[in-house]
């Protein structure tokens, strides 16, 4: 049995990809690919008539592979299926890091599965408070409920749009500037920043179009996003690329940490780095770029 | 007897000078006393050479009981001449007491399987065997085991005698009426013809077999009519949709990829990496994809391939037609794309096996060779690799141009998997050795790269490049503790196959398989 | 748990395995075909019965045709079998206890 870490609620997360949890060729080693954290699906990937089956894979899965240092966060079935609660219990027994639920509407929907996850740490003897929860907005109701959605629980590291279903919603397809999903990524976007979690695009599928999907995660790394869902290993690298900082920016986050330190120490707010005046504001944006820079193999160093 | 390897080799087939395995490049210098054909002339000006049927044919080579009958396997799983020649001869004039001498057989041959099963066909000598025949061989069915050699071991052994070809049957998508054979113009097209031409120059008769008869002079001829003693016309020799592929395509799987990409990596991180560099490479998901990634590094370089050889397919011809290989010499096609270009592309060669890979001559090609990058069944911790036995221990595979190019190049690299379902692919013992582990450099597998630590230099060449890597025990181990650490095979006695080194020596013997019993 | 009737888990491609499971006659039968029986026969056939055990299935008639499926795998199929052929395989699982 392999032991996890507690999960960190703000880690690195530039690519989750969705693996089917009923499949064992394909969880058994889905790490490899380096993406930051793979995305075990009971839901959509997995047949109606599968779901008890894909559990007891996913639970022997979470027990006997070791993901090392990826994230294992599992999609679970929607709130209005017979299925979510056994969902929580397995994700919970089985030790993943984290639970997406699907569909989520409302901050009711977040304290709901909070719930039930609690009395699956309860039950199973888990740190209570160790699962980490992820909303996944599906509707517009849900992109209009984002803010409370986002803030509803301490639990709550993310959100992520789910682009097949909101599109559907909205009446809308899949268009080469995104403007079909622009107005629903900002406003998901605002809500996790202003709530203070982190926030992921929709997966692109259709992998014959290269150059639709670098555009697409072009605007996301513009817009802001924290990272994004992924369906195939193969798409990991140009987002690892494109959300890799400059070597200028790492550059900066090093003097302003190192600054920073020498200065506290000695007692001083506020100081200036190359000219320019930095405060304590600056220092979580600085530890990102480092923490981004070693994961991208760019930065070695003790700072962070 | 332990060689090189450790493998144990039964002293019975330790007789008439045969030795066990030494090492790498043993038998360099020796001499070699070629065999010479006992063949017939034909002084009186002949119209043709047609003859009705394959029997009329085996009768005109005065076929009988006890003879070695040859095949090439350009026609790979498509070929229908094989059965179509055991048939008539076994059938129509009752021979028995067979040996085929094939360049390789596959599924396409289970046939022969009955014909082994019956008594019929009593020595197999071949560089592939898969389907059923691997399966009745590995269950002992053969009176003497069969003999598994490489590409270049096998023109090796016929040349120096120790295959004596009584008729080759050279299956020819075109030939003229007099033999001249091309591997191109006809309806089954296989382009190269490279394995079939010391079969045509060293064997006492030659059959050709073609669906296509051409207008005299079929030129240029792979196998050549002064060769040839009869011309039989079929039906068809093979299906064509088997033959050649429509083209090979790159995986697109994400772990092949990822895997040729390392390995392009490590390509690029060597001296040998610069203008004019030779290379080979297999047709296997993560091999043939290190083409794309090599491309890639070619171009930031901006430095072309020299020449490249072996089984070629429609990704190299590209390459070709780019202006990226100066060179492309060939010893059998893949693919459509393959067989269209050769010997029509400016700068697309055919060679014979021999050219190719036999190390008796004075220097075959894979001696020039700067990199090649192989597949593997199972590698183990002293990289010695098995291309040809199943983890169950039954024949299922080829060792090829494996050995001869590991042997040849500068710079080997096993390209696989770390594990395949639930077996190790990276283990403590392979099942069979095929080819030494002297020969294999470097090996990448989707869970980490090891370089033998016979190459310090390539080490210190990953180093400064920067890419990991880890010792082959800590990819054993890691397999391992993904799979279960499997169970030792329990052998009989009888030796099933022996596998001769390239340069004839024994590097290993297969057993027939005790199958594991469930409620033993 | 008492086999209660005819119940299957699992696929027949590479690297899963097909379990099916009926009421046995007071024993465990198991007929088991694998792609790796020679090297892991022994271990597949130990892990279903230990898996059995753990149950405490005691009475079961096993069909398993393996295809290269990791021990975890295994024991998923063996206890969604088990499960269903009881009709319980929905909810309430014991993850962690008789499943683990």
């Amino acid at each position: 049995m392999i032991p996890r870490p507690r999960p960190e609620r703000f880690r690195l997360r530039r690519t989750m990809m969705f693996m089917n949890a009923q499949k064992p060729g394909l969880i058994k080693d889905a790490y490899i690919y380096g993406c930051d954290s793979i995305m075990l699906d009971l839901e959509d990937a997995v047949a109606e008539n599968q779901k008890d089956a894909a559990r007891f894979s996913l639970y022997h899965a979470l027990k006997t592979v070791d993901y090392g240092d990826t994230e294992v966060i599992v999609r679970i079935n929607g709130l209005d299926t017979p299925h979510w609660r056994e969902d929580v219990r397995v994700c919970v027994a089985g030790g993943a890091d984290g639970i997406r639920i699907a569909k989520c509407e409302s901050a009711q929907d977040v304290l709901t599965v909070e719930k039930a996850t609690e009395e699956a740490e309860r039950e199973f003897g888990v740190e209570v408070g160790r699962t980490l929860l992820m909303a996944a907005l599906e509707s517009p109701k849900g992109i209009l409920n984002a803010y409370e959605i986002c803030a509803a629980s301490e639990r709550m590291f993310g959100v992520a749009i789910s682009g097949g279903d909101f599109r559907k919603c909205m009446q809308t397809t899949p268009q080469r500037d995104g403007v079909d999903m622009l107005a629903a990524r900002g406003q998901m976007l605002i809500a996790a920043r202003a709530a203070g979690v982190q926030c992921f695009d929709t997966v692109f599928t259709n992998l014959d179009d290269t150059e639709g999907f670098e555009a697409e995660v072009l605007q996301n790394k513009a817009m802001g996003f924290d990272g994004k869902s992924l369906i195939n290993p193969k798409q990991i690298r140009f987002v690892h690329q494109v959300f890799a900082p400059t070597e200028k920016e790492i550059t900066q986050a090093e003097k302003i940490l190192t600054a920073y330190r020498e200065q506290s120490a000695a007692g001083v707010g506020v100081f200036t780095v190359d000219g320019k005046m930095i405060d304590i504001a600056f220092i979580p944006g600085a530890e990102r770029t480092l923490k981004l820079a070693r994961a991208c193999g760019m930065w070695e160093g003790d700072l962070v | 007897m332990k060689n090189a390897v450790g493998r144990e080799i039964p002293d019975f087939l330790l007789t008439n000078g045969k030795e066990v395995y030494q090492g790498k490049n043993y038998m360099d210098g020796k001499y070699i006393q070629k065999a010479s054909p006992r063949t017939k002339r034909y002084e009186t000006p002949q119209e043709s050479k047609l003859v009705e049927s394959l029997a009329d044919a085996l009768r005109a080579c005065g076929a009988k009981s006890g003879m070695t009958f040859s095949f090439h396997h350009h026609l790979r799983d498509g070929d229908f001449v094989v059965n179509m020649v055991m048939k008539a001869a076994i059938e129509e004039l009752g021979l028995d007491n067979l040996t085929i001498a094939a360049s390789s057989l596959g599924s396409a041959h289970d046939p022969i399987a009955d014909y082994i099963e019956q008594g019929k066909v009593v020595g197999i000598q071949t560089s592939g065997i898969r389907g059923r025949m691997g399966e009745v061989v590995s269950a002992g069915k053969l009176p003497t085991p069969a003999i598994i050699r490489s590409h270049g071991g096998r023109p090796r052994a016929i040349e120096g005698g120790e295959v004596h070809i009584d008729i080759a049957f050279i299956a020819a998508p075109t030939s003229d009426c007099v033999g001249n054979c091309r591997g191109i113009g006809g309806k089954s097209d296989c382009g190269s013809m490279g394995y079939a031409m010391t079969d045509a120059k060293y064997a006492d008769h030659v059959v050709v077999v073609t669906d296509c008869l051409v207008d005299f002079p079929n030129m240029p001829a792979s196998v050549e009519a002064i060769d040839v003693d009869a011309v039989v016309v079929v039906d068809s020799i093979g299906n064509p949709k088997k033959i050649a592929s429509a083209a090979a395509r790159i995986s697109q799987n994400p772990r092949d990829l990822m895997m040729a990409e390392n390995v392009a990596k490590v390509i690029a991180s060597t001296p040998y990496f610069k203008d004019g560099f030779s290379f080979q490479t297999g047709v296997g998901g993560p091999s043939l994809a290190a083409n794309l990634f090599l491309e890639q590094y070619m171009d930031e370089r901006d430095i072309k391939m020299g020449w490249a050889i072996g089984g070629i397919c429609g990704p190299m011809v590209e390459l070709l037609k780019k202006g990226k290989v100066g060179k492309v010499i060939d010893v059998q096609d893949f693919d459509l794309d393959a067989v269209r270009s050769i010997n029509q592309t400016p700068n697309h060669f055919e060679m014979s096996a021999s050219q190719y890979a036999n190390p008796a001559n004075k220097g075959a090609f894979v001696n020039k060779l700067d990199f090649v990058v192989l597949a593997a069944l199972e590698i183990d911790t002293g990289f010695n690799v098995n291309v040809l036995t199943g983890s169950d221990g039954v024949l299922r595979g080829a060792p090829g141009g494996h050995p001869d190019t590991a042997a040849g190049s500068k710079v080997c690299i096993i390209v696989t998997p770390l594990v395949r379902g639930r077996m190790a692919t990276v283990c403590e013992h392979v099942v069979t050795v095929t080819t030494p582990g002297d020969c294999v450099d470097v090996l990448v597998t989707d869970y980490g790269i090891a370089v033998n630590p016979l190459r310090p230099d390539l080490v210190e060449c990953l180093d400064s490049a920067g890419i990991p890597h880890v010792s082959i025990e800590a990819l054993k181990d890691k397999a391992y503790s993904l799979v279960g650490t499997p169970d030792d095979l329990q052998w009989e006695d009888k030796v099933v196959a022996v596998l001769e080194a390239r340069d004839g020596t024994i590097l290993d013997v297969v057993r027939k398989i005790k199958p594991y019993q469930l409620d033993g | 748990m008492e086999v209660l009737k005819p119940a299957a888990a699992g696929t027949l491609e590479s690297s899963d395995a097909q379990v099916m499971i009926e009421p046995g006659d007071g024993t465990i039968s198991l007929s088991l075909q694998s792609s790796v029986m020679n090297q892991y026969g022994r271990q597949i056939k130990a892990t279903i019965l230990e898996t059995l055990s753990r149950l405490d299935v005691t009475s079961a008639r096993l069909t398993v045709v393996d295809k290269g499926a990791l021990d975890c795998t295994l024991k998923a199929r063996v206890e969604c079998a088990v499960f269903r052929s009881c009709g319980a395989s929905e909810e309430n699982i014991p993850w962690g206890g008789a499943v683990r």
